[in-house]
């Protein structure tokens, strides 16, 4: 009905105060995240000095190349690992199906640089392959080849095995979004199952799998862990070189602008394929997908195809790190271990309920006041997660430190104290980058959530006699419940696993668990650096449960109005 | 006694005006119907009159105590009135009967439960308590839906295009149950809808609003017969416009006859009309001298409907029995019987021209 604008606004009426407060605080909010980003964007603009030039000169065009290579490795894996297994679980019976469409997801748990730390410690020298390698052999040293896995090749293998999930997640989505009818109508036009899957299935899921393409890629371009740890140059180690090497805060800036450059252009690629996406679902009818019952050797292949992406992208890491753990749990879980754990629970716990909060706000001030200024400050608001962790705390760093500076000058001229580092010298940096960068995992989640409850919930409960605050108790709550408790825990995950901000903005002999997992492999100490890596991986299978639980319901028709 | 009164209601956002004084009244026990096309503000004063809307002129009284005027609304939970959503709005978190008993919290338990059990039997629903709304078809949703909100015994019911999401087929029994329902509770009610059969299937009286304005509330039959506006004449039914001229002594000539009915008052002897022709005014006589060209036919089942012309190049439609099987092409006899002169001044008819 074509109510105009306003009138939409006005729903989902819990009679708050729907003016200037609403616009204030969400803009001051989406300013507040913007910080960093404004801050690598305004250092386009400065005039390079000498290390940029010997940057330029040495260094950028490795930076650059390595990055593009690792995309185009990382595109080819995730692609063909994602599209196949979300194509078979979603349309394929085979045995062991059920349990292989959840386990699909596992490596999601595992970040990218600690399965490089397992995979080194499995495949180098000392490592168990080689050496049993060698003792059936008989060979020693230097007499045989064996792939380096630390190498680019390497880097691209260790991210595409953790990071095609979400290239299966969103392809199998799809597929299973898709009406049935499409596929149907296109096996009476003449095309076998798997013509009507590469003529018809494929383009239709092709927006969902850019978009799981374009989340693994910016990923990729974030990774600082892996790529250092395995010699590969790239914008984020480059930005560390800078950062840490020459004490050259705005060569990092603008390194850190050239990065944002890509995964712009990642963003615009994204958008720019779910533009199209408008045109699909010609048909809401949804049968039950009869899925094709695959026989004999088709269904072994099946299996085992399903299978080789968790048994190494979880499976064998995970047991790795097992092994580590036990192998030298006496020395690494002692009280120094505790104080580990304890730092990142506080650090995660403390951003998920800000970052919660803050979702709470924006979400809420987006349904009940939705102007386009307060679309847009949200939109802004919840960038921060297409923005490298390195790039982030480069942009926080920078402005927080001339606010120290300055508040102490003046304290001193006015007062004769010294403040000191108050804002970038403790969590409080570090807090505020995690909120930046994790803000839209909740919005997202909160968003989701919010909109299952229709504004004419809201209206029905004001009928029945419910006052404002009684709509937002006896409805919102319990509906909400859900969702905020998802939000509070994907953000909590996602702070244990980041490594590169917490390196850069830690206060000093401050210590994480991603951190000290961090530090023991770059002493050469992979077994110490299992105890904490496999706690980041522990804490990591829980949004795993979260996720397949929301994608077993995902298709249409199912429960749920 | 009045159960509502709406009198000169406006309704604008900001400065753009949706809802022109509006202005009706309701009796107790009876049923009522916004009918209009969509955007023609039918919902946005039902809003008001639930109170999710406040009003910028006129006032709407419940009861003879007002409850909306420019400078007062009162809120929603404090009217009294009960409201069915048009996507029903049942709390997923509850099960039906929690849902039923949603409006009725500060009864005490065992009368919430006996009020519960009564609207499950009154909706033809008894043992469904316990399931979740996720669990029912549309058409139970729907009945839910109309439970919970008479629950609380409101004074007046406000249904928001209750039917639009139902299957063709089970809207007009849905309509006919639910006016039972409301009937035998003697419930007032208003309804919204932009489809007439389902208007004429549940409501007393029925409002036509075109662009924010209530052009006629009358019944069903008169809104057919005695269309207020050529707007209500072209959305109520089929028909064509013919143009007349104004004799002396009440009477109007046209191409195909003279007639004689209730001329509106402006039109003066000489002064040029438009005459509005049903196609069950035009009986088919193969006796009659005047004859008409067959154009177009559809076939209705129990009937065809003809599009003629006539020599002069005027077009009719015509209802005739489906045994007077004609071709296209052929000459069909027809005899001009019109019970209810409806004639509306020219100038009306510039200004909406969609008809004829």
């Amino acid at each position: 009905m074509a109510i105009p604008r306003l009138a939409i606004q006005r729903r989902g009426n819990l009679g708050l105060p729907r003016s200037f407060l609403w616009d204030g605080s969400i803009l001051g909010i989406a300013l507040l995240m913007a910080v960093p980003v404004l801050v690598i964007a305004a250092f386009v603009f400065e005039p390079v000095n000498d290390n940029w030039h010997h940057l330029a000169e040495n260094l950028l065009a490795d930076y650059v190349g390595n990055s593009l290579l690792l995309m185009l490795g990382v595109t080819a894996g995730v692609l063909s690992i994602g599209v196949t297994t979300a194509w078979l679980t979603s349309m394929c019976e085979f045995p062991g199906r059920r349990v292989l469409t959840w386990a699909l997801l596992l490596p999601l748990a595992i970040p990218a640089y600690i399965i490089a730390y397992t995979y080194t410690g499995m495949l180098d020298f000392e490592g168990p392959v080689q050496s049993a390698l060698r003792e059936s052999t008989g060979w020693g040293y230097g007499d045989y080849w064996f792939p380096e896995v630390r190498s680019l090749g390497g880097a691209i293998l260790m991210l595409s095995l953790v990071l095609y999930p979400y290239v299966y997640m969103l392809a199998r989505a799809a597929f299973l979004e898709q009406s049935i009818c499409v596929l149907e109508v296109s096996r009476t036009l003449g095309n076998s199952p798997t013509r009507s899957f590469f003529r018809v299935a494929l383009p239709l899921a092709r927006p969902a799998i850019v978009t799981g393409l374009s989340l693994a890629l910016m990923e990729t371009l974030a990774d600082f862990g892996t790529v250092q740890y395995f010699g590969v140059t790239t914008f984020t180690t480059g930005i560390f070189r800078v950062w840490f090497g020459m004490g050259d805060s705005a060569s990092a800036a603008q390194l850190s602008a050239m990065l944002l450059g890509f995964v712009f252009m990642l963003i615009l690629l994204e958008r720019w394929s779910r533009r199209r996406a408008r045109f699909h679902h010609t048909s809401n009818k949804y049968s039950r997908i009869h899925r094709y019952q695959l026989q004999g050797f088709r269904k072994v292949l099946a299996l085992v195809a399903s299978l080789l992406p968790v048994l190494f992208g979880f499976l064998l890491p995970a047991l790795q790190l097992l092994f580590w753990t036990f192998t030298t749990a006496e020395e690494s879980l002692d009280a120094a271990f505790f104080v580990l754990t304890g730092n990142s629970l506080m650090l995660a716990t403390l951003t998920a309920l800000i970052a919660v909060l803050l979702a709470l706000l924006l979400a809420y001030g987006k349904r009940l006041h939705a102007t386009p200024l307060v679309e847009g400050g949200v939109r802004t608001a919840a960038m921060g997660y297409a923005v490298p962790g390195t790039v982030i705390a480069v942009g926080v760093l920078i402005p927080f430190a001339w606010l120290d500076n300055s508040i102490d000058a003046w304290m001193r001229a006015n007062f004769g104290i010294s403040t000191g580092l108050i804002l970038s010298g403790t969590l409080a940096a570090l807090v505020f980058a995690y909120t930046v960068r994790f803000l839209s995992v909740s919005i997202q989640s909160v968003e989701s959530g919010l909109g299952k409850i229709k504004p004419s919930m809201d209206d029905a409960g004001r009928s029945l006699g419910l006052s404002p605050m009684g709509v937002l108790r006896k409805i919102h709550l319990p509906l909400m419940k859900g969702t905020v408790m998802t939000a509070l825990l994907l953000v909590f995950v996602d702070v244990l696993k980041e490594l590169p901000a917490t390196l850069i903005l830690r206060p000093f002999n401050f210590n994480t668990l991603a951190v000290r997992a961090y530090e023991m492999a770059a002493d050469e100490r992979l077994a110490d650096a299992g105890a904490p890596a496999l706690m980041i991986v522990l804490a990591g299978i829980l949004p795993v449960i979260i996720l397949s639980r929301a994608i077993g319901r995902s298709r249409a028709g199912g429960n749920v109005p | 006694m009045s159960s509502l009164q709406v009198s000169n209601v406006s309704v604008s956002y900001g400065s753009n005006t949706v809802v022109h004084g509006v202005s009706f009244v309701l009796e107790q026990g009876e049923i009522g119907c916004l009918l209009g096309p969509s955007g023609c503000g039918k919902t946005t004063l039902l809003r008001a009159v639930a109170g999710f809307e406040g009003v910028s002129q006129g006032a709407i009284a419940i009861d003879d105590d007002t409850v909306s005027s420019p400078r007062r609304t009162l809120p929603p939970e404090r009217r009294a009135v009960g409201m069915v959503f048009q996507d029903f709005a049942l709390f997923p978190h509850l099960t039906i009967a929690d849902n039923i008993a949603f409006g009725i919290r500060e009864l005490s338990r065992s009368v919430q439960k006996a009020r519960v059990q009564e609207l499950l039997e009154l909706v033809g629903m008894s043992g469904f308590g316990t399931r979740y709304p996720h669990e029912l078809s549309g058409g139970q949703q729907q009945r839910i839906a109309v439970a919970r909100a008479l629950a609380p015994r409101p004074d007046l019911l406000l249904l928001d295009e209750p039917f639009s999401s139902m299957d063709v087929e089970l809207r007009e029994q849905l309509a006919a149950d639910v006016r039972a329902i409301l009937k035998k509770e003697g419930i007032t009610a208003i309804l919204v809808t932009h489809d007439q059969n389902e208007a004429f299937a549940m409501a007393d009286t029925i409002g036509v609003m075109f662009d924010g304005r209530l052009h006629q509330w009358d019944t069903g039959y008169n809104l057919y017969h005695q269309p207020a506006t050529i707007a209500v004449a072209d959305f109520i039914g089929q028909g064509v416009l013919i143009d007349g001229v104004v004799l002396e002594n009440e009477r109007v000539e046209t191409d195909l006859v003279t007639l004689e009915g209730r001329v509106p008052k402006g039109c003066k002897p000489g002064c040029k009309v438009k005459v509005l022709v049903r196609p069950d005014d035009i009986i088919h006589d193969d006796c009659s001298p005047r004859k008409a060209i067959i154009r177009k036919r559809e076939f209705r089942g129990a009937s065809y409907l003809y599009t003629l012309e006539l020599q002069t190049g005027v077009r009719l439609l015509s209802m005739v029995h489906s045994h007077h099987d004609h071709a296209v092409g052929e000459n069909l006899g027809i005899v001009l019987e019109i019970e209810h002169l409806v004639v509306f001044p020219q100038q009306q008819a510039h200004t909406h021209a969609s008809l004829a």
